[in-house]
């Protein structure tokens, strides 16, 4: 099958493209861009609505699609509808299943799942040690033939230095990418909340942000020691963003990813006890969220990525200090991204496609990151003007644990395609009525 | 100049904090409660204020004292009471707060006074419960009516609050009663000094209104009122301090520490007391104690609390 998207304006910072192009997409690949480009014989033609955008398919480097063991959480399917709906063409899913992904037989189990759905591509994210417990190194070649992209132990931060150090040499040797969930756990104790004076106030047991910025310092000293490549999991301090941004400079391969959630709100979203404004790490205070600003600015942060973390109602209408961290996060990060960072003057579109989609295609070597013909076709088509009023009630993730109901934000997304098919229409863009229909609508 | 209308009643449908009450409604409560206090000193205590009102005591935590107080006054108050201890480790795994109390609400209780071991519980409640809501200590957040009894007694000794230097010293951290405190006292002009040790000084407590101390000696310095909060012997295995001996050293109130304090200086302690830790038993028993006064006033400051969010008509 062969169809033209016609006339969008291309964003491709890998190409270099910024400009009104068309694009020739032919049996699930890019076959060519270029300006008035002929129709060839049976093609259609998909015209690109005024005002859209079409980059290269957005990255989520960090979901949990709680599949197997977790399915009333989310599901590998539902949790991949809810991706295409977000913008997103790919996921890489952390291994916290039931079982753990530690082994050949759970990461075929989801990539299987992942295919029945044929949405977004999923990338396993392995264990990198035993059951992520910190005392035995998993197999991560064995991993990593059955389509491990990367290893991370997780919510459990790689235990002891020795054995980050092991990972580290052993995943480095195998070309597979180290993500680490940077927290001291002994200076973390039982905090739930940012230490700081809304803390205190609100009388709920505060986490530090230098439990984060200890273990990021180590897990970078263990990267320059191996000479091995290594990705700090949701940074969210600007402590973490100095010891990131020295990492790089000493020449070390550190890179990092900040969750919508720490550049959109601070610790004062906590007053009320909303449940959905408990995540680890925790909401920050606004100095912490200005840096993370400037840091995807000016590039010192790498990748977006949400740390989708869904919950049942039910578990988050425990007590606060009892209810699980984290929150859903695949249906609004555009969005944000768009009303946060791009209209509010902090970055520009180009770069935007750089933090969701080039940078983590580069990191975790996948393929995607650029509009490139022979590259299979996944293609995101964003609408940065349009109107979004956000409602857990129209997602399409299975739980619905997110603190920002009814916010009203400019930008979002109009289409998403995945190896050539459209998965996801948005209705609400004006002219994609006249577009085929998306198995995700 | 025109003097704003006197208060009539409380402006919120529940008590959850001290931080939801105006200045005029924390006097309200506290001149409500010199009546109350009369009817306590009656041969019948008794009014009928409450008669056909359904308090249900909702104690998810251990209460003796705070339970006790409640009862006694809602009792006074004609109210019909039920006492329920609801131990959170007897809680089903994974019934959420809502369930437990939807059973409860729909025997239609008219108030709910409820204690919960996490900061907060009584906030969420009182999103979706019909019934009026105290609060009887959440977590470590608040405990308004320990801090409204403690102000009474404060004014009922010294005859105001504006303008008093309070002293706070124990274990700050964890208090729920040192947070209640704090607002209640910033909002009604007095000042407040507080000391620990460090590791049992809550991040940004100036914030909170108070100004930290090195020292014991440094809080008790010309104050008013000495404030001590219990030290749950527990503390000790983390490392907050190293010994109750080392502890009662550098932060104990003995009576010549009591010296520093102005002269007609006031010892409070919410209780339970734990004698040669936190206070010496000459300072415990001495003539400055204010101790079991405060149990006493906080039967009179629960008993307007009660009568003032539950004793007028439904809206």
């Amino acid at each position: 099958m062969t169809y033209i998207l016609r006339n969008g304006r291309v964003v491709d910072p890998a190409n270099g493209r910024d400009g009104i192009f068309d694009i020739e997409v032919r049996d699930g690949v890019i076959a060519r861009v270029g300006q008035d480009l002929p129709i060839p014989e049976g093609a259609e033609v998909l015209d690109v609505p005024a005002g859209c955008v079409v980059t290269p398919g957005l990255i989520d480097m960090h979901v949990h699609l709680r599949e197997p063991g977790q399915e009333h959480k989310e599901t590998v399917a539902s949790g991949v509808a809810a991706a295409v709906a977000g913008g997103f063409t790919a996921v890489a899913c952390m291994p916290n299943t039931s079982p753990i992904n530690d082994s050949a037989a759970v990461t075929r189990y989801i990539r299987d799942k992942a295919d029945a759905a044929r949405l977004a591509r999923v990338y396993p994210i392995g264990a990198a040690s035993v059951g992520s417990k910190g005392e035995q190194l998993a197999e991560i070649g064995e991993l990593k033939a059955a389509g491990c992209v990367a290893v991370s132990d997780d919510g459990h931060p790689v235990k002891t230095a020795l054995l980050m150090r092991r990972v580290l040499e052993y995943a480095g040797m195998l070309d597979v990418l180290v993500i680490d969930h940077c927290e001291d756990p002994t200076l973390k104790g039982d905090g739930v909340v940012h230490e700081g004076a809304v803390a205190s106030e609100l009388g709920l047991r505060g986490i530090p942000g230098e439990a984060e910025e200890l273990w990021i310092e180590r897990d970078i000293t263990l990267a320059g020691l191996t000479r091995v490549p290594f990705h700090v999991a949701h940074l969210s301090t600007a402590g973490s963003l100095r010891a990131v941004r020295a990492g790089k400079a000493r020449g070390i391969a550190v890179t990092c990813e900040v969750a919508p959630h720490h550049f959109v709100l601070t610790d004062e979203a906590l007053r009320g006890y909303d449940t959905n404004t408990k995540m680890n790490p925790p909401l920050r205070p606004q100095a912490d969220v200005d840096a993370l600003i400037a840091g995807l600015a000016d590039g010192s942060v790498d990748v977006i990525a949400t740390d989708h973390a869904p919950h049942h109602a039910d578990e988050k209408a425990l007590s606060y200090d009892q209810a699980p961290f984290g929150i859903t996060g695949l249906e609004t990060c555009v969005s944000l991204t768009f009303d946060r960072l791009v209209h509010a003057g902090h970055i520009d579109l180009t770069r935007m496609v750089e933090l969701l989609s080039v940078n983590p295609a580069r990191i975790l070597k996948v393929t995607g990151g650029a509009l490139s013909e022979g590259a299979p076709a996944d293609i995101t088509v964003l609408a940065p003007d349009l109107p979004v009023t956000i409602q857990a009630s129209s997602q399409h993730s299975l739980s619905k644990n997110m603190p920002f109901e009814g916010w009203q934000l400019r930008g979002g997304v109009a289409a998403t395609i995945v190896d050539g098919r459209l998965v996801y229409r948005n209705l609400a863009v004006d002219g994609l009525g006249a577009w085929p229909s998306a198995s995700v609508q | 100049m025109s003097t704003p209308a006197p208060v009539t009643g409380l402006r919120g449908r529940h008590l959850l904090g001290i931080s939801d009450l105006a200045p005029d409604e924390i006097t309200l409560i506290l001149d409500t409660a010199d009546a109350m206090r009369e009817v306590g000193e009656r041969p019948i205590k008794k009014v009928p204020a409450l008669r056909g009102r359904t308090i249900v005591n909702l104690f998810f935590e251990p209460s003796t004292r705070t339970r006790t107080s409640f009862e006694i006054a809602e009792k006074r108050l004609s109210a019909d009471t039920l006492n329920l201890a609801v131990s959170t480790s007897s809680v089903v795994k994974g019934e959420t707060l809502l369930d437990t109390v939807s059973n409860i609400e729909a025997m239609a209780p008219d108030m709910l006074v409820v204690r919960h071991a996490s900061s907060g519980a009584c906030h969420q409640l009182a999103r979706h419960c019909r019934s009026r809501i105290v609060n009887a200590g959440d977590g470590l957040h608040e405990h308004p009516t320990q801090a409204l009894l403690d102000a009474y007694t404060m004014r009922s000794h010294k005859g105001r609050l504006e303008g008093l230097q309070v002293a706070i010293v124990g274990d700050l951290l964890h208090s729920r009663v040192l947070r209640s405190n704090l607002l209640l006292l910033r909002k009604m002009g007095a000042t407040v000094r507080v000391a620990a040790p460090r590791p049992l000084v809550p991040v940004g407590i100036e914030a909170l209104g108070a100004t930290p101390c090195r020292t014991i000696e440094e809080a008790l310095d010309g104050a008013d009122v000495v404030m001590m909060l219990r030290i749950q012997l527990e503390r000790m295995q983390n490392n907050y301090f190293p010994s109750l001996r080392e502890y009662f050293t550098l932060f104990g109130l003995t009576g010549e520490r009591m010296g520093l304090a102005k002269p007609d200086a006031i010892v409070m302690h919410p209780g339970p007391m734990n004698r040669g830790v936190e206070i010496a038993s000459e300072v415990a028993d001495g003539p400055q104690a204010v101790i079991l006064e405060q149990v006493a006033n906080g039967v009179a400051v629960r008993m307007a609390v009660l009568y003032l969010l539950g004793g007028g008509n439904e809206e």
